[in-house]
């Protein structure tokens, strides 16, 4: 009966999607039983991280990788393309929901299992790998809402007061971005006749950049700067992530915002361009401004989780400083950025739970003396404090120096100096939490210290180790970092993969329309 | 809700709109209907039970936990794409076969994953705000 | 024929925007839901759509008739739907939540998140550390 043996390895790019909604949907199914849920989650997250790995392997070996769902051929049906930047995040993400899976066994308590902790989390990380890898800008939209959805769910797991107010801010806020994406991605439509982002690469350059083109590119880009959390959109970051769960907070302080940001990468080096024109000015300012009211935004606050909530949003300004320079070295160096800072803010986040279990506070004014109770802890917290700081040799030191030089090496000067001011402000918060939680005596003395899970600290030092890790033997991963870039840069073995025709076979539909008569404005 | 009109003929409402949900599903294929449209049907027959005769009663109608039979949904409807595994190497790719002179095909299982689906989710959240209501 | 759509379009968004701008939780969901309508209003004219046959191939023919409507904005527009439903259903189960645990619709009254762990929040029992 079956005479072709499944052949699994040929769906090695969608299998880091797939493996956790089949996750989420047994997870669902067995609802009455938490500890069948736990064991399929685990399992599920160790399948998953297997299989983001092979394919990081085979996207460093063989280049970029591309399928057609259900074998409709691009650009008639959704592709799914990993290159090497979406290779890299799909890795890191599984690596990541992997140390917060261990984490969540003993953080999550029964009464948030019930609720559908379970289901939920599978299904964003499906939502976010799916991001990361598909092809189609319409797609791309609806692993967006995917995330959202499941986000909201997770931010309401608790049901609180505070819960509720900053899940309802956040949903009004997200909402509205993505409709401004829907908006975007209509007048995209309409302008060109397709959706498939190999397609829109060979024709988008071809085009000149009618009025409906540039609002779209645009709208892009406030789009992905609500998801991201850049200057004038972040607010509803430090209005929500310091209400949830620290499981549930690691994970969305280490993945979403990152996503907004590899979107912003992918269609601006795709599809639009950042060279000429006035998107490179506009995306800088963001930038530094972000840089700026993140790390100041943090210096004012004694509550551990809502200083690492401002400083992801100051985080993402270096990012984006590498997306506004634009020439190979500081998207490199951007790209280096962002695999370093997803590890890092997460173990922060996990750190930030193991010193409330600790010191039974999240207020540092009442913590403290945590370095003669919980000497571990301590060295734990130095590893991604002192990276996101900056300081060599850590993985911090090489991605500022890396974007920092990138932007010198262009002459925008004022920028650098930004940079490195906040780096300096960086370093301020860090060293806040260490002398105010570790170093000075304690305010209430304990007898007897209060025990930190194992379970907490098991992917707290994995993620350490990954950062030591980067930071030690960094040449590997500037390596990869470079050839990303050169993929970013140059897109044709992307277009390659995914459209192996010179011209589709046969334009259809509305491609044909503007073909013929041209685009409407 | 406090009715006789509406108990009295709650039930044959229930049996009417849900046998109307199914035709509607298995109709959207060709003509206008499908998964989705047949399982917002399916719950308003089931909410009509739970405003008429209270939430423990469609609950029990329901058989299910909403989100249990959300998960069988989501399996089905992804159990529907692996056949293509083995014919094309392909997700998703759809199967076809004629079972007396009738055209079936995997297309069918996916919707009917949809709409299990869209069942057990507007149900799962539905019961909670009726029973809510109710206190 | 254009600019009437566009600026009926545009005048449905700027509702939909004005009711977000209000107070009141439930005008703002709202207004979200008028937005993405009118989201989908705008894939509905990208893809321009005007009077022509259904696209479906009838029986005995081969190939979709030539002044066939295009089907891709029809199935953006469907998803986008669905995908708005869902989100406005919990939307409004949120806002419902809200108002039971706050005791207020209004969003400026709504501090609950932002005075956990506020910097200006008075810390008890704090004695002065010695550095």
């Amino acid at each position: 009966m079956v005479d072709r043996v499944v052949d699994f390895s040929a769906l090695l790019v969608v299998w880091p999607v797939l493996i956790p909604i089949l996750a989420a949907a047994v997870t669902a199914c067995l609802w009455a039983w938490p500890t069948a849920q736990r064991a399929v989650g685990i399992a599920s997250l160790v399948l998953l991280l297997g299989a983001s790995l092979v394919l990081v392997w085979t996207v460093a070996s063989e280049g970029v990788v591309a399928k057609q769902f259900g074998n409709w051929a691009a650009p008639f049906g959704i592709s799914f393309v990993a290159d090497p930047l979406s290779a890299a995040m799909v890795a890191i993400s599984g690596l990541l929901a992997f140390a917060v899976g261990i984490f969540a066994l003993a953080d999550i308590r029964p009464r948030q299992e019930r609720a559908g902790f379970h289901p939920l989390f599978l299904g964003l990380i499906a939502g976010v790998n799916g991001a990361f890898l598909t092809g189609d800008i319409f797609n791309l939209y609806v692993w967006f809402e995917v995330m959202l959805i499941a986000t909201l769910g997770l931010l309401v797991i608790n049901r609180g007061k505070a819960q509720l107010d900053g899940a309802l801010k956040y949903a009004v806020l997200n909402l509205f971005g993505t409709i401004l994406f829907l908006i975007a991605v209509a007048l995209l439509y309409g302008a060109t006749g397709t959706l498939n982002m190999a397609h829109l690469a060979r024709i988008l350059p071809g085009m000149e950049m009618s009025p409906g083109l540039t609002a779209s590119a645009l709208l892009f880009l406030a789009a992905f700067g609500i998801k991201a959390g850049v200057f004038p959109l972040f607010f509803w970051l430090p209005a929500s992530y310091h209400t949830a769960p620290i499981a549930i907070a690691a994970i969305f302080a280490g993945l979403l915002t990152k996503v907004g940001v590899y979107a912003a990468f992918r269609v601006f080096t795709l599809l639009f361009e950042m060279e000429g024109g006035f998107m490179r000015e506009i995306v800088a300012v963001v930038a530094a401004l972000t840089m700026i009211t993140g790390v100041l935004g943090a210096a004012i606050q004694w509550n551990v989780r809502r200083i690492l909530s401002f400083h992801i949003i100051s985080q993402i300004g270096y990012m984006l400083m590498g997306l506004a320079i634009a020439t190979p070295v500081a998207i490199a160096g951007a790209v280096f950025y962002i695999i370093h800072h997803i590890i890092v803010k997460a173990n922060l986040f996990l750190l930030a739970g193991a010193i409330h279990r600790a010191a039974g506070t999240d207020d540092l004014r009442k913590a403290g003396g945590l370095l003669k109770s919980h000497p571990w802890l301590a060295v734990l917290f130095l590893i991604p404090a002192l990276s996101l700081a900056g300081l060599p040799p850590l993985s911090g030191f090489w991605a500022k120096f890396l974007v920092i030089d990138a932007s010198l090496r262009v002459e925008a000067w004022w920028l650098a100096a930004v940079a490195l001011v906040v780096g300096a402000l960086t370093l301020f918060s860090m060293s806040k939490i260490w002398m105010e939680a570790f170093w000075k005596k304690p305010v209430l003395v304990r007898a007897t210290p209060r025990t930190v899970p194992a379970a907490f600290l098991i992917p707290i030092a994995l993620l350490g180790a990954v950062t030591l890790g980067i930071g030690l033997f960094a040449d590997p991963f500037i390596e990869y970092a470079r050839v990303a870039t050169a993929a970013l840069v140059d897109p044709a073995q992307y277009i390659a993969e995914v459209l192996p025709t010179l011209q589709p076979a046969s334009p259809t539909g509305l491609a044909e329309i503007i073909e013929n008569k041209g685009a409407v404005q | 809700m406090q009715s006789v009109v509406l108990t009295a003929v709650a039930r044959i409402f229930f049996t009417i709109i849900l046998t109307g949900s199914v035709w509607i599903l298995l109709r959207g294929h060709n003509e206008p209907g499908g998964g989705f449209i047949g399982g917002l049907f399916g719950a308003a027959a089931f909410a009509t039970l739970a405003l008429a005769l209270g939430v423990e009663t469609a609950r029990r109608a329901l058989l299910l936990h909403p989100v249990v039979l959300m998960g069988i949904g989501l399996f089905v409807a992804f159990a529907s794409g692996v056949p293509g595994l083995i014919t094309d190497a392909s997700f998703l790719t759809h199967q076809w076969g004629s079972l007396a002179g009738i055209k079936l095909g995997t297309t069918i299982a996916f919707d009917l994953g949809v709409y299990f689906v869209v069942v057990g989710g507007v149900l799962s959240f539905m019961f909670r705000l009726f029973a809510e209501d109710a206190r | 024929m254009t600019l009437v759509y566009a600026l009926t379009i545009a005048a449905y968004m700027g509702c939909g925007l004005y009711m977000m701008l209000s107070r009141h939780a439930v005008r703002m969901i709202l207004g979200l839901a008028l937005l993405t309508n009118g989201a989908i209003f705008l894939i509905f004219f990208a893809g321009r759509m005007g009077a022509t046959s259904p696209p479906v191939i009838p029986r005995g023919i081969d190939a979709l008739a030539a002044d066939a409507a295009n089907a891709l904005p029809q199935a953006l527009a469907l998803t986008a739907i669905v995908i708005g439903f869902a989100l406005t259903a919990f939307a409004a189960v949120l806002a419902l939540q809200t108002y039971r645990a706050l005791g207020t619709l209004d969003v400026r009254e709504m501090r609950a998140a932002e005075s956990l762990g506020a910097p200006d929040a008075p810390s008890s029992g704090r004695v002065k550390s010695d550095g």
